[in-house]
């Protein structure tokens, strides 16, 4: 399609002067990380200084920062795996064996996303206090789990959907039952869509800040609560702040940018394509 | 169980029910139990402080909340931060959709740049904002500002909702980018250029072809963004703590505020039914779309 130099020229300006604002931030965190504290809070700021280690070591040396993030990766994957392995079955039911109320079970399970953490913090909070899950490993992969059951189910299904129908019957005329048409069909078909299920449902409870700030204290914190701590006036080491907000980001965002397409289908349930 | 036999069967040849059962079972405990305690927490008096002077006040509780300035300072300003960024973050994101959907130079490293605020954890977000950037003294904002032979803002104090706008602005245009670049890519281009035969050019093209195609995916976009928006917090609490005054506390900050500050369970449950309110108005509309999406 041939279009006027101008409107290529301006698409070219503006959508690279946007990718400059928006990154910038990160960059200058990044940039950050790697500054003494003094030339991190330098005015004016320096953009050429000699880059130091001094922080990356200090924040990967503290035994607390591997914890932190070892606990983001504990709950995050385990709560992911038992979404799956909950969600797994709904899908598929749902999916090939669709019933009269299938429509409506699938409604129902986003509308259950709904529903805003804060109208049952007090609930929650006082279950974990009372039956001693507050600030465990478990009281925080209880919660995400039931937090992204209703996406997983929702994703999986649409990726189950879209198995031709003829492929499926194949299989069944030649014998396949239910239990082998799953592992040695689907499975290998929707293999894809698992990988990209579990990298969504891994962002986006890495990335949660609401229970894991307000259901932990030390012991099960991850990354999101512990980078709060970073809010104490005391607690103001910019260099080391960065240095620690890098390494939090960064597997993240990777995956992330690994994972665009099928990003947008599972933050929108499907309605977007 | 199912026999090859029932290969031609239209019904279920598999029992569905145990399926079902673990992922709805589990779902509707935990729709409905927090859910009912929080209603039944709003009908009493109870603090955390007195835990054995608890008593059954009614309505009493709401009477109180809604006669509370409080709770409609902490209305508006989540009203007004959804609202601001809602409107912000779709312009910003229709627009770099439309950037995007053209090919330049460097295009796709950019869309990578454009999307990456999204993948910042909001503790993290806010913190590089509001320390690195908009600091009054050390930060580059205020470099920039001093440079050019101005003032520097003390964001945090004499912008605070406008500065948390920003923040959360940054991290959902992203979103906004991501979702309506894929929906314009199924844009018939052929139909693009039809247009651009009968004449139409830059902006009345965008109205007349883009932004009708846009609609839905952008009203996808403005809900599920409502949502989350809806439930803030994380940047709340570390830029700011609500103040100053009152003018970043939104109705989950105060919430929090009441239940894990002033130990009150029966005033923080009463704001809790509001925010279910709240968002159920939201989420209504959005699961009306999509359940007529499903459809087609």
């Amino acid at each position: 399609m041939r279009k006027s130099l101008a409107v290529r020229i301006a698409n070219f300006v503006i959508g690279w002067s946007a990718a400059i604002v928006f990154f910038f931030p990160i960059f200058w965190m990044a940039l950050t990380a790697f500054k003494t504290e003094p030339a991190a809070i330098a005015t004016p700021p320096k953009l050429l200084f000699s880059p130091t280690m001094i922080n990356m070591r200090a924040v990967l040396d503290s035994a607390d920062y591997l914890h932190f993030f070892q606990n983001s990766l504990i709950i995050s994957c385990a709560a992911t795996l038992l979404a799956i392995i909950l969600g797994t079955p709904a899908a598929y039911a749902m999916a090939f064996f669709p019933g009269g109320r299938t429509k409506d079970v699938l409604v129902w399970m986003l509308s259950t996303k709904m529903m805003p953490a804060v109208g049952v913090l007090v609930p929650i909070y006082l279950i974990f206090r009372d039956a001693g899950l507050l600030d465990t490993h478990v009281g925080l992969i209880a919660i995400y789990t039931l937090m992204n059951l209703p996406i997983v189910v929702w994703l999986i299904y649409t990726f189950f959907k879209d198995i031709p129908k003829d492929l499926i019957e194949a299989a069944r005329m030649d014998g396949a039952r239910p239990l082998s048409q799953f592992f040695f069909l689907l499975l290998p078909l929707t293999a894809p869509g698992f990988a990209s299920t579990g990298l969504l449902s891994v962002i986006f409870i890495w990335n949660e800040a609401f229970w894991s700030i307000n259901l932990t204290v030390t012991n099960a914190t991850p990354l999101t609560a512990f980078i709060a701590s970073f809010s104490s006036p005391q607690g103001l080491f910019w260099a080391k702040l960065s240095a620690a907000s890098l390494l939090a980001i960064a597997p993240i965002m990777l995956l992330g940018w690994l994972t665009q397409k099928q990003l947008v289908r599972g933050l929108t349930f499907g309605a977007v394509k | 169980m199912a026999k090859d036999t029932q290969s031609k069967a239209r019904g279920p040849a598999v029992r569905t029910g145990p399926l079902m059962a673990p992922a709805v079972s589990l779902l509707v405990l935990w729709m409905i139990v927090p859910l009912a305690m929080t209603i039944y927490f709003s009908t009493l008096r109870y603090s955390l402080l007195q835990p054995d002077a608890v008593s059954f006040v009614g309505i009493s509780n709401y009477i109180f909340f809604f006669q509370d300035p409080a709770l409609w300072t902490s209305i508006v300003n989540t009203l007004s931060l959804v609202g601001g960024v809602l409107v912000a973050s779709i312009a910003i994101g229709t627009l770099l959709a439309v950037v995007f959907y053209e090919t330049f130079p460097g295009a796709s490293i950019a869309r990578l740049l454009v999307v990456a605020p999204f993948f910042v954890m909001p503790t993290v977000a806010a913190l590089i904002w509001k320390n690195l950037l908009m600091h009054p003294v050390n930060g580059l904002f205020a470099f920039f500002a001093r440079s050019l032979g101005l003032p520097p803002v003390d964001w945090f104090s004499s912008l605070p909702l406008t500065s948390i706008g920003i923040i959360v602005t940054w991290q959902w245009a992203p979103f906004a980018t991501l979702i309506l670049l894929t929906a314009i890519q199924s844009l018939d281009r052929e139909q693009l250029e039809a247009a651009r035969m009968d004449g139409a050019r830059g902006l009345t093209l965008f109205y007349h072809i883009t932004l009708p195609h846009l609609a839905r995916a952008i009203g996808v976009v403005a809900m599920i963004e409502a949502i989350f928006l809806l439930s803030i917090f994380a940047e709340i609490l570390v830029t700011t703590n609500g103040g100053p005054g009152s003018a970043t506390t939104t109705l989950p900050y105060l919430i929090y505020k009441t239940a894990l500050l002033d130990f009150n369970v029966g005033m923080a449950s009463t704001g809790g039914i509001m925010a279910v309110v709240l968002a159920n108005i939201v989420g209504f509309f959005l699961i009306r779309t999509i359940s007529r999406n499903l459809d087609s």
